[in-house]
């Protein structure tokens, strides 16, 4: 066993009246303890049903679900749902958008880390209370003796999100998913919650899973980046391969689309043609081709051939039908200039 | 076209929601959403209103549009006061003045179709056109880049981005001199987002369009904008053209936001130094005395809790509430010498 976790060809389709939902179609990554992996996509790509399926949260719902999932040496797809209830928390724990709608409003902060620090700890109550103060201070809520019986609604947005993350800590798991952390908080809490997730992750050593939109959080935070579209990986690769050296046109066109505030303003965007696909009718071939300026470049192949994921050096890879060096200097050439200068 | 009138002016502009308490709803206090605000609004311009949630933002573009009553002040539309306008003279007065939603999802009547929701300010306005409504409709539609014969569709055929599209189309409908955008894309996708933003500014070009831009995104505004008003908690603590006020912010509030905003170059997080503001945004049921961001600024001294900052020009078109302002000039940097 080489890595902390392992993700093979991870499938998770859900059979509805209107057909198979690909949600995530083949999905290979890994990750170590202390490292960050973004995985960055649009709505409707998949990103969050993967972050469930390696939580085991589909199970038992309607999924089918194959490929395999090794966390720590342990395999997780065929496990029992009691085995990886077990993990559950202990192991991986998670981080949901919205703090509101993921705690109970009728339970205060400090039983629902109570609760969920005795499943796995045989300890009194009041041990894992104090343990809950301790947890609430660390992630920087003020007063924490007090706050601990305060309801989920007495919180602010960014207080609820830091209560949130104490939840996730409170049994030292190493493996963390934080889906859209930060997405419905405000600017300058989000920067602190961001700051607060950096020191804890080096604190904790474990390995970090951050879901989102927002390219902007995940160069703030990730090692490595998975650039997910149509329930499938079209790129992956280090923060640097991203940014500085993307290949796929989907990545380029993110990149574009985004105005920047490093930057002198540009004149225009440069979106995506088109909407990101239905997961029940993706597009046959390249998932991508509708909406991709180069997919003619293809002679035809983009159409009716998934392209496959390739290696093209160090660990980036790239689901493209064009050719390396094709690719590279349409990046050089073409979409780099524009992005810079406009 | 007379270049200094503004379109729109908005003259110390307040609303308190008064809170209420027990069976006879004694009032017990207030919230000051928007708590003294003026600016003005030129024609053919941008004017991006940003700051986080509860700063009374969309407050003030409710206010301006007239979809909620001022308690104080006045707002004033093409040199008319329109601040206690009757209901019935207002209705003429909306054609001039359009709002765009949020949410595509709630903002659009799901029973209707696209034609009878883009051709409903016709019916409202009785508003005649030359080739009778559905033709009107359909050459909108092709205006915000949709199919024209999509006309029968129902909102629910449509995306996200799409639908964001038809709810321009219908603010677009009456030819409004004024559009008041209330997050206008906050709620799509990344590369939809894009879309969006250069529809606007096509539209803008092409139809003479004024935009007062209401965001919390401070990268969209800055694309979208070319002048740009940042309130905290009621008050506008900065204004000033674009370039001005991301270059050279001189509220430390102003500094804050623009260091929190994350930046999509892996590099720039080691170099980059950060400001951390700590704490929530104060509730504005109870704003801090004075300077209400104090309680948040390192900057913040005796007088900034006793002293309210006026909002001065210290640049040509800066203004700022701040009584120790950054990248100010020579002159404004000395302490004021009314303290206490």
């Amino acid at each position: 066993m080489s890595s902390f976790l392992e993700v093979k060809d991870l499938k998770i389709h859900f059979p509805t009246d209107d057909g198979l939902v690909k949600s995530v179609d083949g999905l290979t990554f890994s990750l170590e303890r202390g490292k960050t992996l973004g995985i960055v996509g649009e709505s409707g790509s998949g990103k969050s049903v993967t972050s469930l399926g390696i939580l085991g949260l589909h199970k038992g719902r309607g999924a089918n679900i194959s490929g395999e999932i090794w966390l720590d040496g342990e395999e997780l797809v065929g496990a029992s749902q009691e085995h990886v209830r077990g993990l559950r928390g202990k192991k991986m724990a998670m981080i949901f958008q919205d703090p509101l709608s993921s705690m109970h409003p009728f339970y205060t902060v400090g039983d629902q880390i109570i609760e969920a620090y005795r499943i796995h700890h045989k300890v009194s109550k009041a041990v894992a209370k104090k343990h809950a103060i301790d947890m609430l201070g660390r992630v920087g809520i003020p007063e924490p003796q007090r706050r601990v019986d305060s309801y989920p609604h007495e919180f602010s947005g960014g207080m609820r999100q830091r209560a949130m993350i104490a939840m996730a800590l409170s049994c030292d798991p190493e493996l963390l998913i934080a889906d859209e952390p930060t997405t419905a908080l405000d600017v300058t809490v989000q920067a602190q919650i961001l700051d607060l997730m950096r020191d804890l992750q080096r604190e904790f050593n474990s390995a970090l899973i951050i879901i989102t939109h927002d390219l902007g959080v995940v160069a703030e935070l990730s090692d490595d980046i998975l650039v997910m579209y149509g329930g499938k990986c079209v790129e992956y690769g280090t923060a640097d391969d991203i940014f500085y050296r993307p290949e796929h046109p989907y990545t380029w066109g993110l990149l574009g689309s985004m105005p920047r505030l490093d930057r002198e303003p540009t004149e225009r965007l440069l979106p995506i043609k088109g909407s990101p696909p239905s997961l029940i009718n993706v597009p046959p071939g390249c998932a991508f081709h509708p909406r991709c300026p180069y997919a003619d470049k293809t002679g035809g192949k983009d159409r009716t051939e998934v392209p496959a994921l390739l290696e093209t050096e160090g660990g980036h890879l790239v689901r493209c039908h064009l050719d390396r060096a094709e690719r590279r200097a349409l990046w050089d050439n073409e979409i780099k200039p524009a992005l810079e200068t406009q | 076209m007379s270049e200094n009138e503004p379109l729109l002016s908005v003259q110390n502009m307040e609303k308190h929601f008064p809170v209420t308490k027990g069976l006879f709803k004694r009032q017990v206090g207030a919230v000051k959403a928007v708590d003294g605000i003026s600016f003005d609004v030129f024609k053919g311009e941008t004017l991006g209103l940003v700051g986080e949630s509860g700063c009374g933002k969309s407050t003030t573009g409710r206010l301006v549009t007239r979809l909620l009553e001022p308690t104080a002040g006045k707002v004033v539309f093409e040199g008319q006061d329109i601040t206690h306008m009757a209901q019935g003279k207002l209705r003429p007065l909306r054609r001039d003045m359009q709002m765009i939603f949020q949410d595509p999802y709630s903002s659009l009547n799901p029973r209707h179709t696209v034609g009878t929701i883009v051709g409903a300010p016709f019916r409202i306005q009785g508003v005649e056109t030359e080739h009778g409504i559905k033709k009107a409709v359909q050459d909108l539609l092709g205006l915000v880049g949709l199919n024209p014969e999509h006309y029968n569709r129902y909102p629910h055929e449509f995306s996200g981005g799409q639908r964001q599209r038809i709810g321009i189309a219908r603010t677009l409908a009456l030819k409004p001199k004024l559009i008041i955008a209330d997050e206008p894309v906050s709620a799509l996708d990344v590369s939809i987002q894009a879309q969006v933003v250069n529809l606007l500014e096509d539209l803008q070009n092409e139809l003479d369009l004024t935009y007062v831009v209401i965001a919390h995104d401070l990268s969209v505004v800055r694309h979208i904008s070319d002048r740009v008003a940042v309130m905290y908690l009621g008050k506008i603590v900065e204004i000033a053209d674009r370039k001005r006020l991301y270059d050279s912010p001189m509220h430390p509030y102003t500094n804050a936001l623009l260091s929190a905003v994350p930046v999509p170059d892996p590099k720039s997080r080691k170099e980059r130094e950060r400001i951390r503001l700590t704490g929530d945004v104060p509730s504005p049921l109870n704003p801090p005395p004075a300077c209400r961001f104090h309680t948040r600024c390192w900057k913040a001294q005796e007088i900034c809790k006793q002293v309210e900052p006026p909002l001065e020009e210290l640049a040509s078109g800066h203004r700022v509430a701040c009584h120790f302002p950054e990248n100010a000039p020579q002159q404004a940097v000395q302490t004021p010498a009314t303290a206490g």
